[in-house]
């Protein structure tokens, strides 16, 4: 994955270089799986429409873009996820200090779990 | 592919790369603040990982294909003509179908981000996804066509639909000549998910679908 600059020539490249398969796998990874459904559920409680949504995701792309990523769909879910971050917190259910804190935790979780069992948070692992 | 297979490296430990780390946090927040349930949350992964897909598109399009009365509802109020059909399982509203005719070609784009029919096409592939795509079938439709293997006729009219988070599209494709008399089911075989976003057509009879 280069950074060069977009220039109008290398999006149209681009496009020869992207799989075409007509049976891709649905999520390339699992944490893209959770991180869809994540919004889905959001959605159905009414936390957001797909309007918000849709233009959360739309300037999530555009940042993204901006700062270098050659946005040819294999990002995709890093951005949505961003999306997704920038909409829990701007809809005050949760803030970057929090996020920040969990993410920590559950690096910590990781780090005691011996490799190859599955990774639980304990209380222990927020102190 | 993935990028998060850097954890060979770790003699005792396990360890979660950044992304996996900012999933986990999210969804851990969100399931003691009762906003998210873990089990639902699978529920949804495994519908779009085993119930939708093209094949419920492609028995739409099979059935419009033999079915005139059908197809005209479908062309009315695709998410209607859809739901009250009663052989399909029910769809999200603001579906519209688009007929593709020798007189015109449609296809579909999300301009803004990645909007896309998911009730009957499953989750977008990558390409549709990407800025190239997104882009080029707009400025240049016939050769983003040229691009998938897809030539149409000179005289044939290119229109390009932008999706939007409430209006979303599907293709009607043609059906190809030479299958008069199938039925629904072999129809379906040879709809293909390109032929419904309008970069690609129906596969012909005897060409196996990719």
């Amino acid at each position: 994955m280069s950074a060069n600059p977009h220039s109008k020539q290398d999006a149209l490249g681009a496009l020869n270089a992207i799989p075409a398969a007509e049976r891709a796998p649905t999520f390339n990874e699992p944490w893209e799986a959770q991180a869809f459904a994540i919004t889905l559920a959001l959605h159905r409680r009414g936390v957001f429409t797909w309007d918000e949504w849709a233009a959360m995701l739309g300037r999530e792309i555009k940042d993204a873009q901006a700062r270098g990523d050659p946005d040819t769909g294999t990002t995709y879910y890093h951005h949505w996820l961003a999306a997704i971050e920038r909409v829990v917190r701007e809809k005050g259910i949760t803030d970057e200090q929090t996020l920040l804190r969990y993410r920590e935790a559950w690096d910590k979780a990781a780090d005691r779990t011996p490799h190859g069992q599955p990774i639980e948070l304990t209380p222990e692992d927020m102190v | 592919m993935s990028h998060d297979d850097d954890d060979h490296d770790h003699d005792h430990g396990s360890h979660l790369t950044e992304v996996q780390l900012r999933v986990r946090a999210l969804e851990t927040i969100l399931t003691e603040k009762g906003y998210v349930d873990p089990a639902v949350l699978d529920q949804i992964v495994e519908h779009f990982e085993t119930r939708v897909g093209p094949h419920v598109g492609a028995r739409v399009v099979a059935r419009a294909w033999v079915d005139p009365a059908f197809k005209a509802s479908l062309l009315e109020d695709a998410t209607r003509a859809i739901n009250e059909s009663g052989a399909f399982e029910t769809i999200g509203d603001h579906l519209i179908a688009v007929e593709n005719t020798p007189q015109q070609h449609n296809m579909v784009v999300c301009t803004l981000c990645s909007c896309y029919p998911w009730d009957v096409l499953g989750l977008p592939p990558v390409w549709y996804k990407s800025a190239p795509y997104r882009s080029r079938v707009v400025m240049d439709p016939r050769s983003v066509l040229a691009d998938f293997g897809v030539t149409v006729p000179a005289d044939t009219r290119l229109r390009v639909w932008d999706s939007t988070a409430e209006t979303r599209y599907m293709v009607l494709p043609q059906r190809p000549a030479g299958t008069e008399g199938w039925s629904e089911e072999q129809l379906a075989e040879l709809v293909t998910r390109d032929s419904m976003i309008g970069t690609g057509v129906a596969a012909q009879p005897g060409a196996a679908r990719k």
